[in-house]
């Protein structure tokens, strides 16, 4: 992608300043209308969640005390799987987000919450509530843009080491929720101080993260699998915990991937924001910063409704039930000041969100060059691009850029006639 | 008179107890939650679990009254007759605290009850009135309160309540009337009331009155005409030789205590606390640390607070992060966005405050914040 400013087109182009400021207006409209009728409903509704969950996991856990018997290690573990990510995505995000605060229940409070994840709760409101949510897709600012490990952005110079990014990708995927400790930490940053300069908040964060990674491996790893013993059950109940946690994994990451990641999804300069961003230019970053995940209701609920990413981008502190209804006006709003609604269902938001890792892990204009015939000769580009230094890593990647842009041309040719 | 609280259990020895220890093993196997998380949502009136109850029947006194029988949690401490309780009820989705009487004295089902009387534009008191149903959960407090008979009970005692003031006294005649052996007691009660359609307990009263277990004054305002606490004497001829309580409105209560002073006499009464927040433009914010800020109503708190020195958490001072909650304990809060107002009782909100975002709500009147 490249920052919106940078674009030969902006898709912001056509909007007046009041437009925008009435934009907010429309969009602050939508947010009244649910806050005055938030109520009865929406509690029993989060309650039903959080008892539904509890249950699962329980019955769970207690299936895979048989875990032996390889019927019931399946059953246990899909069942722990979608415990875990009901837990983490519908409940956990959405309580921190301080989504269910109004209720004024000390049990299902944003303050209060602790999640079935490495990452701390304080950490991750700090990173996420604040920093991701203020900031969306903001390049130098928005850490969860890459989680700082990845070429994102056509403008980032391109370095061999991109190659590697889809193996990082996947793996990061796999053990998302220690990518997310990580990253909440700030952990590449700090490390890169020199011991005794670290602050030490950095140093209290990371212990509290540590205590919570042990607590949380002591019980997937040891107690639950040790409550197990007498069936004969400690490795595949192991093994099933482990599992559900890398499925849950998977899921989260592809589910956050296809919130801001797909393709047409776009990015902002630093310095484009001003100092001084109104309510109306923020909601406008918003809408296009995000993508949604079209679907059934069943997962909206298990993406924690993140499959209604705008919606929940405009408005995180709403009840994430609500996010299904106020979409269709959602998108009426971007109809009536002509901005691109995006929204596919999840295999196509996933392939274009990984389509865009793996075009930017190679420099520019490189995959759309490429065909079958000359495949050998690009491979061979590459090799040089990687190992001959950065003279001629510059060299070719303006070749590479002209000639995707000539590619490029003569395609809008094609089409005009 | 003391209430009896359950202390923690006393370790026995220097090791950890097996009890202990098995909780820590199943803390440990459900972390982030605690085991008492998960036994929540099995049986949440367990001994050990927050103090809740279960509303078991809901009757009717008057049109605007009802009585509200209540299983409480095994940890519930029990109570004297005359003490109140604090209530926690989730009225459309929202928690609200708020305080009653308890209307019956121990039972021997370890029920309790609490007699509500529907207030105009009260939220709770008409929920609980109108439309709580049987069935629903609720959040408790142990028993508290003064308003409670001495013992041993005096020769003669006067009662005097006007409206659901009749509640805490109902619970001190039931439990005296419903014992094997009823007291000697010479017990006068004046039961004040609108008209007689609105007098909670009234049949009950007078089936006391009847035979003669307490020589009940009946008065309504629209037969009588409001009572002067002048004229007390002449309905209650000894009145200086009995020992006094009084519940009811401020004003009677007021009048009482005067009238009671002016001759010497004792009095114990019991105030049902008003609505006194009121929501205004701005105002002094008071910290934890006794640190006062003046702030008006268009600065959020935050703001307020920051440039007089305060060191506030906080975050994307944007009203998404929720990195500024803390506690507003009492008084009132504008927000800003929207101009919802938010208000903070001490007794009627939850026991630690209102948690407020202070980034986007500014003072509306005078506010104390736990910070």
């Amino acid at each position: 992608m490249t920052a919106i400013t940078k674009k030969p087109v902006n898709p912001t182009a056509h909007l007046t300043p009041e437009d925008i400021e009435q934009l907010g207006i429309e969009l602050d409209a939508i947010r009244q209308e649910v806050l005055d009728d938030r109520g009865e409903r929406d509690a029993a509704y989060i309650r039903k969640v959080v008892d539904v969950q509890r249950r699962l996991e329980l019955a769970s856990r207690a299936v895979l005390l048989g875990s032996a018997l390889p019927p019931l290690w399946v059953l246990g573990t899909v069942g722990l799987s979608v415990a875990k990510i009901l837990e983490n995505m519908e409940i956990g995000h959405n309580v921190m987000h301080g989504q269910w605060d109004w209720m004024r229940d000390p049990k299902i409070h944003s303050t209060t919450w602790e999640w079935d994840n490495a990452s701390t709760a304080d950490g991750w409101k700090h990173a996420h509530n604040e920093i991701h949510h203020t900031y969306t897709n903001i390049v130098g600012k928005d850490n969860d843009l890459g989680y700082g490990i990845m070429r994102v952005d056509e403008d980032q110079r391109w370095h061999p080491a991109y190659l590697a990014q889809p193996l990082w990708n996947f793996i990061n995927a796999c053990f998302f929720e220690y990518g997310i400790a990580a990253y909440d930490l700030e952990l590449g940053r700090n490390l890169r101080i020199p011991k005794e300069k670290r602050s030490a908040k950095f140093k209290a964060d990371l212990s509290k993260t540590l205590k919570k990674i042990r607590k949380q491996a002591t019980k997937d790893y040891v107690i639950n699998p040790g409550l197990a013993i007498p069936f004969g059950g400690f490795l595949p109940t192991l093994a099933a915990n482990f599992t559900a946690n890398v499925v849950r994994n998977l899921w989260s990451h592809s589910v956050i991937m296809c919130g801001h990641f797909p393709e047409g999804v776009e990015t902002f300069e630093k310095k484009s924001i001003p100092d001084n961003e109104t309510r109306g230019e923020w909601y406008l970053r918003q809408m296009l910063g995000s993508a949604n995940i079209s679907g059934s209701k069943a997962m909206h609920l298990m993406s924690g409704n993140l499959s209604h990413q705008i919606e929940h981008h405009l408005f995180p502190d709403l009840p994430s039930n609500r996010y299904a209804e106020v979409a269709p006006k959602v998108q009426a709003l971007f109809e009536k000041y002509d901005l691109n609604y995006h929204s596919a269902p999840l295999p196509q938001q996933v392939y274009s969100a990984w389509h865009r890792v793996v075009r930017l892990s190679l420099p520019n204009g490189w995959l759309a060059t490429t065909n079958v015939k000359n495949l050998p000769e690009q491979t061979k580009l590459l090799w040089a691009m990687s190992t001959k230094g950065p003279k001629i890593r510059r060299a070719a990647a303006a070749r590479l850029q002209q000639q995707a842009r000539r590619l490029e041309q003569a395609k809008d040719v094609t089409t005009a006639a | 008179m003391s209430i009896t609280v359950s202390t923690v259990a006393t370790r026995s020895g220097p090791g950890r107890s097996l009890r202990d220890s098995l909780r820590r093993v199943a803390d440990a196997a459900v972390t982030p939650l605690s085991i008492d998380d998960v036994l929540d949502v099995f049986h949440p009136l367990r001994r050990g679990a927050d103090l809740r109850a279960r509303i078991v029947e809901v009757v009717h006194e008057t049109d605007q009254s009802a009585t509200i029988v209540l299983q409480p949690g095994r940890d519930w401490s029990g109570h004297v007759p005359g003490q109140y309780v604090r209530v926690g009820v989730d009225v459309d989705g929202v928690r609200l605290w708020r305080t009653y009487s308890l209307t019956h004295g121990p039972r021997a089902d370890r029920r309790i009850s609490i007699t509500v009387k529907a207030i105009p534009g009260g939220v709770v008191s008409d929920y609980l009135v109108h439309r709580a149903p049987v069935g629903q959960m609720i959040q408790l407090a142990q028993a508290e309160g003064e308003f409670v008979l001495p013992q041993p009970l005096p020769d003669k005692i006067l009662l005097v309540t006007a409206g659901s003031g009749i509640t805490p006294v109902i619970g001190m005649l039931r439990n005296l009337y419903s014992r094997r052996t009823p007291p000697a007691t010479d017990i006068v009660l004046v039961h004040v009331n609108v008209d007689e359609s609105s007098a909670i307990f009234r049949d009950e009263l007078r089936a006391l009155g009847s035979t003669g277990r307490i020589t009940l004054v009946e008065r309504y305002d629209d037969q009588h005409g409001i009572l002067e606490v002048d004229h007390l004497e002449t309905l209650v001829p000894d009145l200086d030789e009995r020992l006094a309580y009084a519940c009811g409105p401020a004003g009677l209560l007021d009048a009482l205590e005067a009238h009671h002073a002016a001759r010497g006499l004792q009095l114990t009464t019991e105030r049902f606390r008003p609505h006194l927040v009121e929501a205004g433009e701005g105002g002094t914010v008071t910290f934890a640390s006794g640190t006062v800020v003046e702030a008006d109503g268009a600065t959020p708190i935050l703001d307020a607070a920051e440039q007089a020195g305060v060191l506030m958490p906080s975050g994307c001072r944007m009203g998404i992060c929720m990195g500024c909650v803390i506690p507003l304990k009492e008084g009132a809060v504008r927000d800003l966005r929207n101009g919802a107002i938010t208000t903070a009782v001490p007794g009627e909100t939850g026991p630690g405050g209102v948690p407020i975002q202070t980034c986007i709500n500014a003072a509306a009147g005078p506010c104390h914040i736990d910070h």
